[in-house]
């Protein structure tokens, strides 16, 4: 066991990162800040539309999209790869639309239907092709962020540079933002009542088309780093710890953001550690902030509501035992 | 229609034991594993497993099979349960159990696996319950974030294990996506052992299963533990789900559950045929997979076996008899067909009415007057009456003489409507005005039976509120041509 996890060293594991490693775990860093905060911004949505495992499903249905785009095109560019992730997300959506209309299978059996067989046929297409398409069966799963310092540079200005996927998943995470700003009153009234949307015209259908046209490119701009499962992990875990703490959507974007940061940077952390997937370890402490939350959340954390709850059955209720005689 | 009770599913299930025993003895316990040989063509590779002579793909067919029926038959109840998801998050749930049962002697030993793997499922669920119940996030939400949290801590681990001296060729990697030629003859033993175990446990208690899934409240009142019975689903599940680890991988298996059980339920009313179906369906996957995936070096099982369970999904959605969408549509279409028919044969009845059944040809554009429609439209009408026999044409199809089934028929649909106009207005007290846009609709679908009940109430009367003549049993069993003057019409009043 000593073997299997590592005696844990502040100086080695805590300072080094940042010392030694600094111009790589920096990008690593702001790449894992980047996905999470894209996908929990857009998670956060889904959430409140009941639709989670709606991007359970697209983050795992773009996998053929990407590949019959890579087989294609034979590029890795963001054009081709955007394209089919994005058929892919619009036809997996039409799918499920339609074997849950067109026939009396349940939506959430619909949903576990179309997004295993896209998926597994884009495995196979990996497995097929995988010296072609530059992506293994584990990448697929869970990513390779702790590559992404390696790849193609990008300038953004005389003595700074960055690895593209970073950029792109900076170009996506703001857009993200700046769509949520944008759009803020459309996506809300539309989340939380498709009636009055419509009253307000606004047509909601588009707004869901809309939504998840968005959520397809966020997952496929975060695919290469965290892979198809742990995607589903950062459109989920950021905005439930977030809900846990506040019921206002605007401080709920805002922890989600912090929750994104704060587990980006102690994912490394626990990978230089353990020495395990980093993008395994971002989700790991993503789900860790999420359990304290849970557990100490002001509002209605489970230790909040233990004492609350003792406090009700300590103080004696005069009033109410009067009542009763 | 219910009277007949349903066959027993131990009769079912007694078939299905015996086929999984037959199966098993099948197993040479001597053989040595096979390694995997990648250097050879697709055909041989092709003929070596339909030969049956290597024991590595006995082992793989038969668990692949194995697993098919677990799965179906598990997946069949969390269908009908609304729990598809659950499935899916219990499968992904259970890989930090799968690390975790390698790690405790560091080898493939499938019952440490397969303790560890059933642990992490069950403390999956257990947390889903437990964020449904204490805070406000909704279930999906929930198992997202089982799915999501357990199984980043898998990957870790398993990431972990590759790094081991002894990890990397530990095959727990195999477990992300199956592979079926690694079954073990340990393996496939604990997997028919699982398999037959929860055949017993349905079909032992198959009535409890049945009235929880389908109607809680009702169980609870006659006593059924309804929570017990939940949990031991839930713990079949997990034995359902962990058997299928290997072969089909953890990312996939929620497939096997859901899509082999979602083929049968479009297939079947009742659900100890659902059960049966969806467990051959889930063994011709899983074989097919099998068979799939061992065409190639490398090539993972569980996507194979799971396209294979989407292809027969795909079918039963399409070709199913009853809730099959081509078959859905075509009985929509002849409908439709028959109803534009039965106008078309209103018409020419209106068409002879009006001139008080004198002559017996109709024109096609008496009709097209009549019906505010183009003679090409009539013209095609009325040969689709003659497609039909119900009317023979002349002067280039211009002309339409009904034949005496196309009377018979536009008799009984023309007193179809004023019996029911005739209803409206009696039963009803709907006016007079009111009734003839609902007789057009219920006219085409009005049984014999019906229409005999509904002559009693009326009295067998003779004209609808129109003043119009109801056409009686007489005129429509005269079997002959129509009559040539009004005087023959004789209505339910001129009965003999």
């Amino acid at each position: 066991m000593n073997e299997f996890i590592p005696s844990f060293s502040l100086q080695e594991h805590i300072i080094a990162p940042w010392t030694q490693g600094f111009s790589t775990n920096i990008q690593i860093a702001l790449m894992g800040f980047f996905v999470a905060a894209a996908c929990g911004l857009v998670g956060n949505y889904l959430m409140m539309r009941r639709m989670a495992l709606v991007g359970d499903a697209i983050s795992h249905s773009v996998l053929p999209g990407i590949v019959i785009a890579f087989l294609m095109t034979k590029s890795r560019g963001t054009v081709p790869m955007f394209t089919g992730a994005l058929i892919a997300g619009v036809v997996t959506t039409i799918l499920i639309e339609l074997i849950h209309k067109k026939s009396r299978v349940k939506q959430d059996a619909a949903i576990g239907i179309a997004f295993t067989s896209l998926f597994a046929l884009g495995v196979i297409l990996v497995s097929l092709y995988a010296s072609k398409v530059d992506l293994d069966q584990e990448c697929v799963l869970y990513g390779d962020i702790s590559y992404i310092p390696l790849g193609e540079l990008i300038k953004l200005t005389d003595n700074i540079s960055t690895p593209v996927p970073v950029a792109r998943m900076g170009v996506v995470a703001g857009l993200t933002l700046l769509l949520i700003v944008l759009f803020y009153k459309q996506l809300l009234v539309s989340s939380f009542d498709p009636g009055l949307a419509r009253s307000l015209g606004i047509n909601a259908t588009f707004v869901h088309y809309a939504l998840m046209c968005w959520l397809s490119i966020t997952v496929v701009s975060a695919f290469e780093s965290v892979g198809a499962v742990l995607v589903v992990a950062m459109l989920i875990l950021p905005g439930a710890t977030a809900f846990l703490l506040s019921h206002r959507l605007p401080v709920i974007h805002g922890l989600t953001l912090l929750v994104a940061a704060l587990s980006s940077v102690s994912g490394i952390h626990l990978a230089t550690w353990l020495n395990c997937s980093m993008a395994g370890a971002m989700v790991v402490m993503a789900s860790v902030l999420f359990t304290l939350a849970w557990l100490f959340s002001p509002m209605d954390g489970l230790v909040s509501r233990w004492f609350r709850q003792r406090r009700v059955h300590e103080e004696p209720v005069d009033g109410l035992a009067d009542g009763v005689k | 229609m219910n009277n007949h009770h349903p066959p027993s599913i131990i009769h079912y299930l007694r078939y299905t034991l015996i086929a999984v025993v037959l199966l098993c003895c099948t197993l040479d316990c001597n053989a040595a594993k096979i390694g995997e040989i990648a250097e050879t063509s697709i055909g041989e590779q092709a003929m070596r497993f339909f030969t049956f002579k290597d024991p590595a793909v006995r082992y793989a067919l038969l668990g692949s099979m194995l697993l098919g029926i677990t799965c179906g038959v598990m997946g069949s109840f969390i269908v009908v349960r609304k729990l598809a998801l659950v499935g899916d998050a219990l499968s992904h749930a259970v890989l930090p159990g799968v690390a975790l049962g390698f790690l405790w002697n560091t080898t493939k030993d499938p019952v440490a696996i397969f303790i560890g793997a059933t642990l992490a499922g069950l403390l999956g669920t257990a947390v889903v319950g437990a964020i449904k119940h204490t805070t406000k996030l909704k279930e999906d939400a929930a198992l997202g974030l089982v799915l999501a949290a357990f199984f980043s801590v898998g990957i870790c681990l398993v990431t972990m294990i590759q790094k081991l001296p002894t990890g990397n060729k530990s095959g727990v990697d195999k477990f992300l996506f199956g592979q079926a030629a690694a079954l073990g003859v340990d393996d496939v033993k604990l997997m028919a052992v699982v398999t037959v175990l929860t055949l017993l446990v349905i079909g032992l208690f198959y009535k409890q299963f049945l009235v929880t899934s389908f109607d809680a409240g009702f169980a609870r009142v006659t006593g059924v533990p309804v929570q017990v019975i939940h949990y031991g689903l839930m713990l079949m599940l997990a034995f359902a789900v962990v058997i299928a680890l290997q072969a089909v991988g953890v990312v996939l298996v929620s497939a096997m559950l859901i899509t082999p059980a979602a083929a049968a339920y479009l297939l079947t009313d009742r659900m100890h045929r659902m059960l049966i179906l969806a467990a051959v369906f889930g063994m011709t996957a899983g074989a097919a997979g099998a068979f799939m995936s061992f065409l190639g070096p490398n090539l993972p099982t569980g996507p194979f076996m799971v396209l294979g369970a989407s292809t027969v999904f795909g079918a039963a959605f399409l070709f199913g008899p009853q809730h099959g969408i081509i078959m859905r549509w075509w009985r929509r279409r002849s409908r439709s067909q028959r109803i534009q028919r039965e106008n078309t044969l209103k018409s020419i009845y209106h068409v002879l009415e009006a001139r008080e059944f004198k002559g017996e040809g109709v024109s096609a554009k008496e009709l097209a007057e009549r019906r505010r429609e183009t003679l090409e439209e009539i013209i095609a009408q009325l040969r689709e009456l003659k497609r039909h026999a119900l009317a023979t044409l002349q002067d280039e199809d211009h002309t339409a003489y009904l034949t005496p089934e196309g009377w018979q028929r536009a008799c009984a649909i023309v007193r179809n409507h004023r019996l029911w106009e005739l209803y409206l207005t009696h039963a009803a007290q709907v006016s007079a005005d009111h009734v003839h846009e609902d007789a057009e609709k219920i006219e085409h679908v009005l049984g014999e039976d019906v229409v005999r009940e509904l002559e009693k109430r009326l009295n067998y009367a003779t004209h609808d509120p129109h003043g119009k003549l109801i056409p009686g049993q007489a005129d429509i069993q005269r079997g002959s041509k129509p009559p040539e003057h009004s005087g023959d019409a004789v209505g339910y009043g001129k009965r003999p």
